[in-house]
């Protein structure tokens, strides 16, 4: 007879419940998969109808993959005459690849820049939120603070609209103060936005650790700084994670503010990679290689904070 | 180690005055225990002296210097809480260094090692040293934040119940220890509790708190002979002294009260008394009597059967008298 427990999953009822998340898994998973082959792809192949998804197959669904896309998404090319041709061998693997539509490479395309863009404002933006939204939480969490709750509604209450709504006057603003297409500009409109998420998830971290701590180590002849830097910051690293993967989410796709703010200097990679335009149409192949390396840095984050994230959900509720 | 002398001191959140004119001097060397149900002010009062919270009115001098403006880095005192207490992310000897390496103390590594060591030791965890803080039982982990105290030399040590999560015998072990600790340090310890054995066993001095109030502050033995009212009577004595209306006893009597503990009972002459039953634990039984609709409980000996609804015959012997508010009638 095996023990038998009536709150610890049976068996077969984990044999399903493993079943249908793996089946769920493999669904969201598809779109995924399908930008990161068409990455791969020719642009006659990514359009190709029926469809081909099977790398190096001679079947009907195969199709051979390329670097095609990589290529065309960091070089800007031009078209030359088969006497420039023939006096010009190709230099490279990337010369070669571009060789077969007549076209050689004359220099790196905007898609680096607009990718650095789009690290600087999402990460600067992450971590001035975070920053102030810390400092924040804590006052509000710790320290008597005449009408808090009408403060802290106030902070909310700059959710309550899609920020979208405001596009018109942040646009004319932003023009008057010299804010559009800069770097600066974009971080403080999406500091802006994150900033309430930030200090209404840090305060609840922040409420659910001790005040014991903080009191043991100013009698322990710390400062009240030291003593938030020593003692209430290591514990409130999973609440900082978790908030951090939040706001740099918003920032990193954030679309409609960036195609309204951003024309040259401080353009991110969204506005930027649907218009990678190809020979004769869009170059998906070019489109969905810059998606897959756009879709890279906030993967690789999470995936690093992932822990933190897990626990974090919990928004601070059971500790432990 | 120094004087700490409380003048006056008061302390309100809102409505409720939690430390109502509380004037006491801790002797330098002294170890006094603050006795009183919860509520009474004894938390306050410890956080009042560490500077965790600001006085009202009345003044505090620690070895002789105003400290009222003082934050507590600067007021060098050590202090254990009841929970709570250890930095979790930190591993137990980091724990122990932490205040010998504030930026106060700025102890060297070499010293630090060697009184982390030796405190380890004392409190028999020095196996434990490298583990995290929160992989510890309740036990050792209030054995560590009593070591974060004693690792430093402060003014003085103040402690809020610290033995009061652990089991029995190892609460025995670390009264004795912290009694010797005091013995050796000649440190001065303001302790919290209100565990009466623990008041009894390790204080030179007892401080009894009523509602904000201190009712009265002397050696163990004066509090326990001579109290001042039935409810300082009633912190310090098990089984508790016996509150009864004094006729209930013939005779002449001094107040409208009378108080008896086990010892002022004389068993075998006086007025009827029925047995509701005995508790015998061993070392001694605990009778526990009706007389008249009134209860009392006292000791008898352990090797004596009672019978169901037996009467014994008692009679007072040195009694306490109170009058009908409580206070003491001498």
């Amino acid at each position: 007879m095996s023990s038998f427990s009536i709150t610890a999953p049976s068996g077969r009822v984990k044999w399903i419940a493993g079943t249908l998340v793996i089946f769920y898994a493999l669904i969201t998973m598809i779109p995924l998969v399908w930008i990161a082959i068409t990455g791969f792809k020719s642009p006659a192949d990514a359009i190709a109808y029926p469809p081909k998804y099977i790398a190096g197959s001679d079947s009907d669904a195969g199709f051979t993959p390329t670097l095609e896309g990589y290529v065309n998404l960091f070089t800007t090319r031009t078209r030359q005459t088969q006497e420039y041709l023939e006096a010009n061998p190709p230099e490279t693997w990337a010369d070669e690849i571009v060789r077969q539509y007549d076209m050689v490479i004359v220099g790196p395309s905007k898609f680096g820049e607009r990718f650095l863009n789009s690290v600087i404002i999402g990460f600067g933006s992450t971590f001035l939120s975070v920053f102030l939204g810390t400092l924040a939480a804590y006052a509000f969490s710790r320290f008597k603070i005449p009408l808090a709750d009408d403060l802290l509604f106030f902070i909310l209450s700059t959710r309550m609209m899609p920020p979208i709504a405001v596009a018109i006057p942040i646009f004319l603003m932003y023009r008057q103060l010299g804010l559009s297409d800069t770097h600066l500009g974009m971080i403080l409109l999406y500091s802006g936005v994150n900033i309430s998420l930030a200090v209404w998830l840090l305060k609840s971290f922040i409420d659910g650790i001790p005040t014991e701590y903080e009191e043991a180590a100013l009698i322990d002849g710390y400062t009240r700084f030291q003593a938030f830097i020593k003692v209430v910051l290591p514990q409130a690293a999973t609440g900082i994670a978790s908030t951090a993967i939040f706001c740099l989410i918003f920032s990193w796709n954030e679309y409609a503010f960036a195609v309204l703010l951003t024309t040259a200097n401080a353009q991110t990679a969204p506005p930027f990679i649907p218009t990678i335009i190809g020979v004769g149409g869009l170059d998906w192949p070019a489109i969905a290689a810059g998606v897959t390396i756009f879709l890279l840095p906030v993967m690789i984050f999470t995936v690093l904070l992932r822990k933190h994230l897990l626990r974090g959900i919990t928004f601070g509720a059971v500790r432990k | 180690m120094a004087e700490v002398a409380l003048r006056n001191v008061t302390k309100a959140f809102g409505d409720t005055v939690a430390v109502n004119d509380v004037s006491m001097t801790i002797e330098d060397g002294a170890f006094v225990v603050l006795l009183g149900p919860t509520g009474a002010g004894k938390t306050t009062t410890l956080r009042l002296i560490s500077g965790l919270e600001s006085l009202d009115a009345g003044s505090i001098h620690i070895g002789g210097r105003d400290v009222g403006a003082d934050t507590p880095a600067q007021r060098d005192v050590a202090m254990v809480f009841q929970q709570y207490s250890l930095y979790p992310h930190m591993s137990v000897r980091d724990n122990l260094a932490f205040p010998l390496r504030s930026p106060i103390l700025r102890t060297p590594e070499d010293v630090i090692d060697r009184k982390i060591r030796q405190i380890a030791e004392v409190l028999q965890i020095p196996h434990k040293l490298d583990n995290k803080a929160t992989e510890l039982s309740g036990g050792e982990m209030q054995r560590v934040s009593i070591g974060r105290a004693l690792v430093r030399d402060p003014q003085i040590y103040l402690m809020d119940e610290p033995l009061s999560s652990l089991d029995a015998k190892l609460r025995a072990d670390l009264r004795v220890e912290l009694k010797r600790i005091h013995a050796d340090l000649g440190s001065t310890l303001l302790y919290v509790t209100h565990d009466q054995i623990e008041a009894m066993t390790m204080a030179t001095h007892v401080g009894v708190l009523e509602s904000g109030r201190l009712v009265q502050y002397g050696t163990p033995k004066e509090i326990y002979e001579n109290p001042v009212s039935v409810y300082v009577a009633s912190r310090l004595g098990l089984p508790r002294i016996n509150i009864l209306p004094a006729d209930l006893f013939p005779g002449a009597h001094r107040g409208a009260q009378i108080g008896l503990r086990p010892e002022n009972i004389r068993q075998g002459e006086g007025i009827e008394a029925r047995v509701l039953r005995a508790e015998h634990l061993g070392d001694q039984t605990r009778l526990h009597l009706e007389v008249r609709g009134h209860g009392i409980t006292t000791l008898t000996d352990p090797h004596r059967d009672y019978g169901q609804s037996e009467t014994i015959r008692i009679s007072p012997h040195n009694p306490l008298y109170f009058d009908a508010s409580g206070a003491r009638v001498l």
